[in-house]
């Protein structure tokens, strides 16, 4: 004997973008802050410590910004041409930074002056950096050089000429006090140690590089050049692993997120792409309103802060977590009642009773099952599952029609239940998932309770909305027809220069649009 | 003996079931199936024993009143038996001469019984008429004494019925109901206005009588039950009216103390009216098909119901469902066609509405059935309700596509879902339901699947009445961080002049697609969805296509509506040959290159097997039945058959069923009927269900005797065999019971002392054993049996003396083996 079946309401898969932990994640950000600078935003670098103050470097300044602060709380403006790559030191006290006049300056967070100065460079330094002892600092210029410097001394440690462009993106490793990588226009990302008189490795890109990342073991590298970003192995002699072409302009700033699962990249397409480090898919992307320049993360993910061609700093907030106040808790039953005898294994020679389960049945299949027709109507007209489940209601009258009972159960109603009933269906007959159901509904309703037509204002109300919707979507399928009609004459012109599989793909994809029409 | 040549056996379990009967104690449950009498244990659902020995179909059965040991049995060839039905013994057979309808026995008369017989010189009409059985020695007697009861009556079994002792028998006809007095010989007529209404008119249908009361219960088509009383007065009788069926009463039965009356109809659900009065009743409801008969043990324990759909249920006597006893259960109409699961070859089709039944063909049982459509049917006549319509399996049987459909008049309403098989849970499980797949019916569908690991060649196609077929691929799920989940979609639409889509197939290797667009066959590249080429065979649209397989790949087969089945070359694209017949059914053998088609001509249908790269066929056999065939199928073999004759090889590899029309599965067998019947094992179980009686103590007592001096004698040679190496079972047996430890202790200790050890062989029988144990199936009880005697007849020393003498030695017995499994069907092809 079979048990009853529950009514199968039929699930619709929804269309659109898919709602994972990701997409909820990376949501959830406050609406962003717009900052106006100098000039285009070519570094943001996060202070390592709290607060998390950020150094923002834009035409010939660098301001330093607070976390919530809209106004520069601090500003270093000494420089004659622009200023590029302010760096933060690993304890936060010191800034570092290159300039178009080819001098690198070191500042004290506190002070104004710069502390020291390297002069070294024959032209701009676009990238410096310190070394994780703290006492060095690395740097590339447009003079194909990198080099090493030495802070107390303020004197070159070491020069590296083996780019043969220039040199405008480097990063240091976190675990290797003297190992350093930068990139260079000649398409290649050179990997220098301190120790050694030449580069140690040299990756070749392919596309002029604009960045370049260590990951935080310093096992991985990613490089970004063009509109590629690329991983490479250094522990497997760089060794290509991923190559992701998912924008469309050249990808011009790396990022990790505090974690190290995220890998954001920023590109002159104005979008922000987030990718799982696992898999190397987009998990997520952000659009932004002008093309990209540099972008950064403070730590724990707070602040996105994003910087742009012309000049705008977007500073992103995260929401504070909701904190879900706990209703007045009822008093339950002890932890221990729950758990009681939920762990008792049974011994050898017990006997075993199992207990049926007993399933609960919503309120319409109860009456479905007992084939009480009108009841289960009404059950799911009422305004709960009406409003907010649609499906609900559609699928038990389907259930009643294959019964051949729906006649009956749209019969004999008064004047406030076919007002009802007839907002429902006037409502949702224009939807496709409902629309066969709900027609022959329709139909049977005005087939019933046509003798009555004219005996309240209300139902006839109801009746004429009934009408203009049904009429309504009859111009609209119309008109979409004419599309499409149209659209088959621009296909039909575009094929015949083509190969043939061409337009068997495109007449496929055009069916598979009318069907979701 | 040799066998015979092919004969057409039938496998379905059904036919008429002529209703059950329930012995007291209700071990088991005796069925009138067909031709025979089948005896299943209610304890374990088995079939015991299948009484065979009438020539037609028996229309009754009834126990013998006097003897509960015995069985009567009518048929319409004219006899009535009695059986001993522990033993399966036909005891006597009495030839009545008219063809009877049906039987009931008394126990108010000694030595006669009640037949319903046909009126000789008038057609349709029928008369109860009390038949005399001779006491006469000898198993095969006349019985010509006939004396005329009732006339008039119906031809149900259902329709009369005898009262209370036996002192009335009531009988019913359309709206006249006969009461016969035996002891004042006075005929009581009644008859009910005849009605008609929307839902039909107040026919009688069945009819009861209370057990110990004067009263009737009777039936009527538009559901009412009406309880008649007083009725030895001709006018001042009564009747009251209990009504919860909207439909036919098919069966009454009251229960043995007359207390409560249980009625079953189209519904599907078994009413227990209480004390005869409307207010109480109680239901057993959605026992899955039309009750057809009613049926309760003598002693009130147990009911059991018989359904329309081939399944009998066990129902407690507290309204609870028991058991269901089912074969191949008998769906309207079967639209899926005949299916063969790959994994466990068992074949698959219609079963219960909305559902897929895989039946067993070795054991004759459904192995399970899997709910499609999933939703409740409702059990009234003139619904629309969706039923599954097409089935497909992968290669694997890890994917299954079903197609379910619910007949509009508008617009269909379709569905195609997909299948995962779960290893987990050994089942199927839903993937994906597609709404709509086609604007209108799906006419076939078919699956690619050539590489085994890849599932990226898994493509399913579908072909629709909506001149369009489509070709659905599965795609992963884009989410990278959730957790890989493939679900299917529509890659390809192909289309060809606006035609209807009428048949899909695969070639072997899966590169071409045939879709046969009603006159034309198409051929289409399956990577670029390119045509490739177009055959056609005017007039007349396509019936089947299919493509030839291993040698025979480069054709491609199709018949055609108006009589012809045609054979193109794929490399040549022409018409290599054709012939001139009715093919209704085009079967292709997955095993190997041989194609079955079963044609229809003058009211006959005939089995054609052939080759595509000949025109003659291998194989012909005319008249194979008289209905026509709806469907074929190959079921692969465990193992290849030994076929001696060469007109037979084909079957080597595959068995070929079929259904009719009629819903009869049928096969060809080569071995002859005597072969076929596996010796009974379940002796044994009959034996030990036996009822305990005085008697049956007194003999029980000597059996049992002599039983313990044979499990003894076993106990000895069991003994004999392992005394020098098992101390462990010398100690079970010889310490007293009371102090051995539980049997749960003991247990693994017996079952290791029993294994032999495997140091003693060498590595070849270790290998060769090996080998067997792949050989052997898993599931085959059969084999499992044939071990279980061979070891019993090992311990025999005569046996032994025997097998010692004719002993080949081991690798003698290995060559011998290996020469019978190669395949010599390569030899025929010269």
């Amino acid at each position: 004997m079979a048990a009853y079946k529950p009514v199968a309401v039929q699930a619709v898969p929804r269309l659109g973008e898919k709602i994972t932990q990701d997409t909820v994640y990376w949501r959830g950000y406050k609406t962003p802050v717009q900052i106006k600078e100098f000039g285009a935003v070519n570094k943001i670098d996060f202070s390592p410590v709290p607060p998390y103050n950020y150094a923002v470097t834009a035409s010939s300044r660098i301001h330093i910004y607070g976390r919530y602060s809209q106004e520069p709380i601090k500003t270093f403006s000494r420089f004659k041409d622009a200023a590029y790559c302010a760096t933060y030191r690993d304890d936060g006290n010191l800034l570092v930074s290159g300039s178009e006049e080819g001098s690198i300056r070191l500042f004290d967070i506190g002070g104004r002056a710069p502390l020291r100065q390297f002069d070294g460079h024959t032209k701009a330094v676009h990238v410096v950096g310190f070394l994780s002892d703290k006492y060095r600092i690395f740097s590339g210029g447009d003079d194909y050089s990198s080099n090493l410097w030495d802070i107390p001394s303020a004197t070159e440690i070491v020069s590296y000429s083996e780019h043969t462009d220039y040199v405008r993106c480097g990063c240091a490793s976190k675990v290797n006090a003297d190992v350093f990588v930068t990139g260079s226009y000649d398409h290649t990302v050179k990997l220098f140690d301190a120790r050694t008189k030449s580069s140690v490795m040299t990756i070749e890109h392919g596309q002029p590089v604009e960045s370049v990342l260590l990951f935080p073991s310093g096992g991985l590298l990613v490089s970004a050049g063009g509109r590629y970003v690329k991983v490479w192995d250094v522990l497997k002699g760089g060794q290509l692993l991923v190559s992701l072409k998912n924008h469309h302009k050249t990808v011009t700033c790396l990022c990790l997120n505090s974690s190290g699962q995220r890998l954001l990249s920023g590109s002159l397409d104005r979008h922000v792409k987030i990718y799982s480090t696992t898999s190397y898919k987009v998990v997520h992307s952000f659009n932004y309103a002008t093309s990209i320049l540099s972008l950064a993360l403070s730590p724990e993910d707070e602040t996105i802060v994003v910087g742009m061609t012309n000049g705008v700093l977007n500073v992103k907030h995260r929401k504070p977590e909701e904190r879900k106040e706990k209703p007045q808790k009822k008093r339950q039953p002890a932890y221990r009642t729950y758990v009681k005898g939920r762990t008792y294994m049974p011994k050898q020679e017990d006997f075993c009773v199992s207990k049926p389960v007993k399933r609960v049945l919503r309120k319409y299949d109860k009456l479905l099952k007992s084939f009480q027709s009108s009841k289960a109507l009404d059950a799911v007209l009422e305004p709960p599952i009406r409003l907010y489940t649609p499906e609900v209601t559609v699928a038990v009258m389907q259930e009643l029609h294959r019964r051949g009972t729906l006649r009956s159960a749209l019969a004999g109603r008064d004047e406030k239940q076919i007002n009802l009933l007839l907002t429902f269906v006037a409502r949702r007959v224009i939807e496709p998932r409902f629309t066969p159901v709900l027609v022959t509904v329709a139909d049977m309703i005005t087939d019933i309770y046509q003798p009555v037509v004219g005996q309240s204002a209300i139902v006839d109300r109801q009746f004429l909305r009934l009408q203009e919707a049904i009429g309504k979507e009859i111009d609209y399928q119309e008109e979409l027809l004419e599309v499409l009609g149209m659209m088959d004459t621009l296909f039909a012109t575009f094929t015949k220069k083509r190969a043939t599989y061409l337009e068997e793909n495109k007449s496929n994809g055009l069916t598979e649009t009318t069907e979701q029409i | 003996t040799v066998a015979a040549g092919v004969t057409v056996a039938r496998c379905s379990p059904g036919g008429g079931a002529a209703g059950s009967r329930l012995p007291s104690p209700p071990r088991y449950l005796l069925c009138a199936s067909g031709d025979f009498v089948k005896m299943y244990s209610v304890g374990t659902e088995e079939t015991l024993r299948v009484m065979g020995g009438h020539g037609d179909l028996v229309t009754g059965i009834q126990l013998n009143p006097h003897n509960h040991m015995q069985l009567y049995s009518s048929s319409l060839d004219g006899t009535i038996k009695l059986w001993d039905f522990m033993d399966g013994i036909p005891i006597k057979t009495f030839a009545v001469g008219a063809k009877l309808l049906a039987l009931y026995a008394l126990a108010s008369s000694e030595d006669s019984v009640f037949v319903v017989i046909p009126k000789s010189g008038e057609r349709d009409t029928f008369q109860l008429v009390s038949v005399k059985l001779t006491k006469a020695a000898g198993q095969d007697l006349e019985a010509k004494e006939l004396s005329v009861v009732l006339d008039g009556v119906d031809v149900s079994p259902k329709h009369t019925a005898f009262g209370r002792e036996g002192e009335y028998v009531a009988s019913v006809k359309e709206v006249n109901l006969q009461v016969y007095f035996f002891k004042q010989k006075q005929l009581n007529r009644f008859s009910v206005s005849a009605i008609k209404t929307k839902s039909g008119n107040n026919h009688f249908t069945c009819i009861a009588c209370h057990p110990t009361e004067d009263c009737i219960a009777t039936g009527h088509a538009d559901g009412k039950i009406r309880l008649w009383r007083n009725f030895y007065h001709k006018k001042e009788y009564t009747f009251s009216t209990l009504h919860w069926h909207h439909d036919t009463v098919k069966d009454l039965a009251f229960s043995v103390e007359g207390d409560s009356l249980l009625s079953g109809g189209v519904e599907s659900v078994l009413v227990l009216w209480h004390n005869e009065s409307d207010c109480q009743k109680d239901f057993l409801p959605r026992l899955g098909s039309a009750i057809e008969y009613i049926s309760m043990s003598s002693d009130g324990t147990l009911c059991c119901t018989l359904h329309t759909d081939n399944r009998i249920t066990i129902i407690n006597s507290n309204l609870r469902f028991s058991k269901s006893i089912q074969g191949l259960i008998k769906s309207t109409d079967i639209k899926t066609g005949l299916v063969v699961d790959p994994r466990t070859k068992a074949l698959v089709l219609n079963g219960e509405p909305g559902h897929l039944q895989f039946y067993c063909l070795q054991s004759d049982q459904q192995l399970f059935s899997l709910d499609i459509v999933q939703r409740q049917y409702i059990h009234q006549a003139g619904l629309n309700q969706s039923d599954l319509v097409k089935v497909a399996f992968s290669s694997q049987g890890k994917w299954l596509a079903t197609v379910e459909e619910r007949e509009e008049v508008t617009d269909p309403e379709l569905q195609l879902k997909l299948w995962f098989y779960d290893e987990e849970t050994q089942s199927f499980k839903l993937n994906t339901r597609i709404n709509t797949p086609h604007e209108d019916h799906i006419t076939d569908l078919c699956f690619r699947d050539v590489d085994e690991t890849e599932d990226d060649s898994l493509i399913l196609v579908t072909a629709g009445r909506d001149c369009v077929f489509k070709v659905w691929v599965m795609v992963e799920d884009t989410d990278p961080e959730a957790q890989q989940s493939v679900s299917w979609s529509c890659d390809f639409v192909g289309s060809y002049h606006n035609y209807q889509a009428t048949n899909c197939c695969f070639s072997e290797d899966g590169s071409l697609l045939a879709v046969s667009f009603e006159e034309t066959v198409t051929v289409w590249d399956s990577i670029t969805w390119e045509l490739k080429c177009t055959f056609c065979h005017p007039p007349g649209k396509i019936r089947n296509i299919c493509f030839g397989r291993l040698t025979c790949s480069k054709y491609l087969i199709g018949a055609t509506d108006y009589g012809f089945l045609c054979c193109w070359n794929l490399l040549s694209c022409a018409l290599e040959w054709s012939a001139h017949l009715n093919i209704l059914v085009l079967q292709p053998d997955p095993l190997s290159e041989h194609i079955a088609a079963v044609s229809w001509l003058s009211k006959e249908s005939s089995l054609f097997v052939f080759k595509p790269n000949e025109p003659r066929p291998i194989y012909i056999q005319r008249n194979l039945c008289k209905e026509k065939i709806q469907l074929a199928a190959f079921v692969p073999r465990d193992e290849p058959e030994t076929i001696a004759s060469e007109k037979y090889l084909w079957l080597r590899r595959s068995q070929l069923f079929f259904l009719t029309d009629t819903q009869e599965l049928m096969t060809l067998s080569t071995k002859s009927l005597e072969e076929r019947l596996t010796p009974s094992s379940k002796q044994l179980a009959v034996e030990e269900s036996l009822p305990v009686t005085p008697f049956s103590l007194l003999l029980g007592k000597h059996r049992r005797q002599q039983s313990q001096e044979d499990i003894d004698l076993g106990k000895l040679a069991l003994h004999n065999k392992h005394e020098r190496d098992s101390p462990a079972v010398k100690e079970l047996l010889h310490t007293p019971a009371h102090v051995l430890p539980s049997a749960s202790f003991l247990c693994p200790i017996f079952i290791n002392s029993l294994l032999i050890s495997k140091e003693n062989e060498s590595a070849e029988e270790v290998a060769d054993e090996v080998e067997m144990e792949s050989e052997k199936t898993e599931g085959d009880s059969d084999e499992e049996r044939d071990v279980t005697e061979m070891e019993q007849e090992d311990t025999s020393p005569v046996e032994l003396l025997g097998e010692m003498t004719c002993k080949l030695s081991k690798s003698q017995e290995k060559e011998l083996r290996k020469i019978r499994k190669m395949d010599y069907s390569w030899i025929s092809a010269f």
